[in-house]
């Protein structure tokens, strides 16, 4: 991709003074009210998919829940009944349920007898074991392959390798891992072995798909910024490639990869699915799936809340650390300049220039 | 940036302009002749699975279990007798068949919900396109474990899973395409002309807004499949003994020590089938939605 002369000049006229968008406190306040505006809608949202969840069910969740061949006395279907709240018409349903959410109780499991909350708070450490080892593989994996594989034949090679990671279904590569690293080789426990052998093989197959694609976007990234012209400017004052490659377009280039990166550590959660399947590993995957095949609604519920939390906290930690990489989104939301700025650098953070760079640091 | 052409214009040009657009480099080229050339092949597995592999996917055979890859059996038998590779080879119709389905209905309501909200009211499109953004907080494959969560497992509760998870983003996308083509030439000047709007949309806005969810639609073709089978290998589809690669992988999951093939061959199969899709997929969308390869 080229830069053409009109990118640059807008590029050149998009910092402005700090102050020209109005007072510091009414400039954040925005910002914050908005994030919390669309933090507050992806929860109504999960919390409303939940509440479908349960109305569109065929037939008596009660019976759904209870199973065909349960024989339950009438009484214990009836307190089911209330404690769901089936009674009363759906919009009141609903708005308790809204209540009920608030206020931190997901309900109770059928299935396991406990509450939804107490189930989720005890997988969850494992799941998000196995998504942090796996995010922060596919990081260095990502790093290390787009740092190592900018141009020639070392950039085709890396081109395949990547199509057939993200390919490759993830189910299918920890399959494989597991019969050549655990079965032929044993370097690995097929059952038992401590925490952290157990880990490895699902964290590198989670991982692969994400490294590619992460590798994929750093690598254009990296691409775009060297053309820019403070690439040139930073040559030009003796700095080699590599120091070039470090200390400038690393970082323009790491903004966008930070957005992917979180949108597919959100993307874990489902994948945990399979993957603690495949390992037979504990967690919120194995819960989920054990709740659709038992028909535990307030799990499968409840699940679907914990993801609508998961994916506003990956945007929060997201946001932050994009407004540490790059400056420019730190500029209010005033003058069109900023706003031109803030919306390209969204659009395409990749092409960041490295306006306020030294300031930061 | 990106130009969405002239309906009949792109009709017109599609195949030249787009193999100029990714003649570049030779390389390309053999790839996205090489993908063309296995997706070839999966169709008539799908189509015509005796001609590749004669014999009966499900006839066990109790003397010949577990027997590695020979040429005899080329991706060995499983824990019954069956033979893997015939196993495979049938498995085609059904993955292909999820995903041909799958992107079909998603196409075709994306197209209308897409254009129907591009070309709405501001409020009732801003609204619109909230809730499509909600719903794209939530990871593809959770939506489709819902939809079979809702619906009980079987194969179709996954295929209307796979189907209804796909949506939410070509909506989106047909949302952005139908906007940008709203305020292009030709719709505005057969409004101007007097040509009823619904006319003018069906004719200036929808090939346009089908067009540029071609690329898209290939791509969401594989992760369909590789849905429909992470489910079947959850065992929430389709039940044994249909010979469907997903279900094959897990049925295959508890032999890995002795038997590798039985799960391995059907994900490799399905790991193939991506990337063809993925290798023809890609100039294609990259000329469709960037202008340029």
């Amino acid at each position: 991709m080229t830069v053409s002369p009109a990118d640059v000049s807008v590029e050149r006229a998009a910092p402005v003074p700090a102050g020209v968008g109005g007072s510091l406190a009414v400039r954040w306040g925005g910002r914050v009210a908005g994030f919390v505006g669309g933090a507050l809608l992806v929860l109504w949202g999960a919390v409303t998919l939940a509440f479908l969840v349960l109305k569109l069910v065929p037939g008596d969740p009660v019976d759904v829940m209870i199973g065909p061949l349960a024989s339950v006395t009438p009484e214990a279907r009836a307190a089911i009944r209330a404690d769901l709240g089936l009674n009363q018409p759906v919009l009141v349903q609903y708005a308790a349920y809204l209540g009920r959410v608030a206020s931190g109780d997901l309900g109770q499991s059928y299935q396991l007898h406990r509450p939804v909350s107490a189930v989720i708070a005890e997988n969850l450490p494992h799941t998000l074991a196995l998504a942090l080892a796996a995010l922060g593989l596919a990081v260095v994996l990502a790093l290390v392959g787009a740092a190592l594989s900018r141009r020639g034949a070392s950039r085709r090679f890396f081109d395949l390798l990547e199509l057939g990671a993200v390919s490759a279904p993830v189910f299918w590569t920890g399959l494989v891992l597991s019969a050549v690293f655990s079965y032929r080789l044993g370097w690995f426990p097929v059952i038992g072995g401590n925490t952290v052998t157990r880990l490895v093989l699902p964290a590198i197959a989670m991982a692969l798909p994400i490294a590619a694609v992460l590798a994929q976007v750093l690598r254009q990234g990296l691409d775009v910024a060297e053309s820019e012209p403070f690439a040139h400017t930073a040559r030009a004052r003796g700095l080699s490639r590599r120091q070039v490659t470090l200390r400038h377009s690393m970082r323009h280039a790491s903004v966008g990869t930070l957005t992917l990166g979180g949108y597919m550590f959100g993307s874990l959660l489902g994948g945990a699915v399979l993957i603690e399947t495949v390992f037979a590993r504990p967690g919120l995957g194995r819960v989920t799936l054990d709740a659709i095949l038992g028909r535990d609604l307030p799990i499968v519920m409840g699940m679907v809340i914990v993801s609508g939390i998961a994916f506003i906290l990956i945007n929060v930690v997201v946001d932050a650390a994009s407004l540490v990489l790059d400056p420019r989104l730190r500029v209010g939301r005033g003058g069109a300049a900023a706003r031109g700025a803030r919306a390209r650098a969204e659009a395409e953070p990749a092409k960041a220039t490295d306006q306020g760079e030294g300031s930061a640091s | 940036m990106s130009t969405i052409n002239h309906p009949g214009r792109l009709a017109g040009s599609l195949v030249p302009r787009t193999v100029r657009a990714f003649s570049t480099s030779w390389a390309t080229r053999l790839g996205w002749l090489v993908g063309a050339l296995v997706l070839l092949f999966l169709a008539v597995a799908a189509l015509f699975p005796e001609v590749i592999a004669h014999g009966d996917p499900t006839a066990t055979n109790a003397r010949n279990v577990l027997a590695a890859p020979s040429a005899e059996h080329l991706f060995g038998t499983d824990q019954s007798g069956r033979d893997v590779f015939t196993r495979v080879v049938h498995g085609t119709g059904i993955s292909l068949g999820v995903g041909l389905r799958a992107v079909g209905i998603a196409l075709a309501v994306s197209i209308l919900i897409g254009s129907l909200a591009g070309l709405a009211p501001r409020r009732l499109d801003s609204v619109l396109s909230r809730l499509i953004e909600v719903v794209m907080a939530f990871p593809e494959f959770l939506i489709a474990l819902l939809v079979v969560a809702i619906m009980g497992k079987g194969a179709s509760a996954v295929a209307l899973g796979v189907t209804i998870s796909v949506i939410p983003a070509y909506v989106r996308l047909a949302r952005i395409s139908t906007k940008r083509l709203r305020i292009s030439g030709p719709y505005e000047a057969a409004l101007i002309l007097g040509v009823h709007p619904a006319r003018a949309a069906l004719r200036h806005i929808v090939p346009s807004v089908a067009a540029s969810l071609v690329g898209l639609a290939i791509v969401g073709f594989g992760s369909a499949i590789v849905s429909a089978a992470g489910l079947s290998f959850l065992g929430l589809g389709v039940q044994p003994p249909t010979p469907e690669w997903g279900l094959m992988m897990s049925e295959g999951k508890n032999q890995l020590g002795n038997a590798w093939w039985i799960s391995v061959f059907p994900g490799l199969m399905l790991a193939i089938t991506v990337i063809a899709v993925t290798t023809v997929a890609r100039p294609l969308q990259r000329y469709l939605e960037g202008g340029k390869a």
